[in-house]
């Protein structure tokens, strides 16, 4: 600790930040797990999500941009805002076609695990809007099932800011924001099965598939079968 | 006194595979100590096709896709105290919903029976019929989640879910302590 380091508290807990630390960065640091679903180490925060929120001296700010502040009271885990985190990753289910039956990030998905982790198993109160949306299978390498995105824009960052290619963009506004590629589909782009964006922790969930290694870990020995997303992180605090 | 009896358990699959009554029988050992609280009315377990005396628990595998579908379920949901979707399809509408949106038309039954009976590659229908049959439930537009149609009280995901978690959740309800399921044993595949 130096002079310069920030302390507060989340959940009661102290945490220490070095200047310019978000909340999350420092929790991640002191292995206090606050979710997420469009942030990932190594890219850009976005604040997009918004499944990271707290309230932070009462107010609700997304722990991935927001910088952590001396003395600030950080709540994570109350029953108040994880409703608010399942309704958030409810409605991703409901706004995309989610069949985790069908699916190969099925147990690698971090949407699926979010789920799990926020305990979404009471019967439904939104509809599902079942949208119309392709699947784009004509590069060699790469497949993307748009069914599946849930816009976080992970790839978009890792393409353009890691790859420095740009491979994807949003495009559209509101709920008509989508991601989409840069050209007339994925093969007539500079895309290539080595990009950091294409990479299997990128994206968070079964929307860019790798061809030709679906299912190779079978369902039932997956990521999310080791543990509740985010045990990694709580791992570090236990020692 | 309220009357001493078994709890009347009744279920029945709508648009799903039959894979999560199997795993009702991975309950195995434990459908001892089951039977011991429960008798079993209307269900193809006991291939009883209506009810006998109103039930307690009712479960619902598989979703809505087609009216006959539509009716089992709110007579279920009349005779039924507490009802549970099991499974995706029950509790999404599952692989069959993958008509609804995947197949990328304007009109996605008619598309969806075309390839299944008339243009797909592997078809041998030599009369080049779409099947017709006054007898034949007539199919709804889209398959729809249980929830969509009646209220539903608790859901056990999973496709299908395990015996345990399906054995967990009854027992807990019989004995009236069911509070949700251990997060670990939430799975959606």
């Amino acid at each position: 600790m130096t002079d310069q380091d920030i302390t507060f508290t989340i959940d009661g807990v102290a945490i220490t930040a070095k200047p310019g630390q978000t909340i999350m960065e420092a929790a991640d640091d002191a292995g206090v797990y606050i979710p997420r679903l469009c942030d990932h180490e190594g890219l850009r925060h976005q604040g997009g999500c918004r499944v990271c929120t707290v309230k932070a001296n009462g107010r609700s700010v997304a722990a991935c941009t927001q910088p952590a502040a001396p003395g600030q009271t950080v709540e994570n885990e109350t029953p108040h805002i994880n409703k608010l985190r399942r309704d958030l990753v409810e409605m991703l289910f409901h706004e995309g076609n989610h069949l985790c039956p069908i699916c190969e990030a099925s147990g690698n998905c971090e949407l699926q695990a979010m789920a799990y982790r926020l305990e979404m198993g009471e019967p439904t109160k939104f509809p599902y809007l079942e949208p119309s949306r392709a699947l784009d299978a004509s590069h060699h390498d790469i497949a993307l099932d748009t069914n599946r995105c849930i816009s976080c824009g992970r790839c978009i960052r890792a393409s353009k800011d890691v790859d420095g290619k740009g491979v994807f963009g949003y495009v559209g506004r509101g709920i008509h924001r989508r991601v989409a590629v840069n050209g007339e589909d994925l093969a007539h782009t500079d895309a290539d099965a080595s990009d950091h964006a294409m990479s299997d922790e990128v994206c968070p969930v079964g929307c860019i598939i790798r061809k030709r290694v679906g299912f190779a870990t079978p369902i039932g020995e997956r990521e999310f079968d080791k543990g509740l997303i985010g045990y990694e992180i709580e791992g570090k605090r236990r020692g | 006194m309220a009357e001493l009896r078994k709890a009347r358990i009744a279920t029945a699959s709508l648009a799903g595979c039959f894979g999560c009554h199997m795993a009702i029988l991975d309950i195995d050992e434990r459908l001892m100590e089951l039977m011991k609280l429960v008798e079993v009315d209307r269900s193809p377990l006991t291939d009883i096709k209506r009810f006998t005396k109103r039930c307690d628990i009712g479960i619902i595998e598989g979703g809505c896709c087609n009216e006959e579908n539509v009716h089992v379920l709110r007579d279920f949901r009349r005779n039924c105290d507490v009802l549970i979707s099991i499974g995706q399809c029950a509790i999404m509408g599952g692989l069959p919903a993958m008509r609804n949106a995947i197949m990328h038309s304007d009109a996605p039954l008619r598309e969806c029976l075309e390839e299944a009976y008339i243009t797909g590659r592997y078809i041998r229908n030599t009369t080049h019929d779409i099947p017709n049959d006054p007898a034949l439930p007539l199919l709804l537009d889209e398959v729809y989640p249980c929830s969509d149609v009646v209220e539903i009280d608790y859901q056990i995901p999973g496709c299908a879910p395990t015996g345990d978690v399906i054995y967990e959740t009854l027992a807990g309800l019989l004995a009236g302590k069911f509070h949700g399921f251990d997060r670990m044993h939430i799975k959606f595949d």
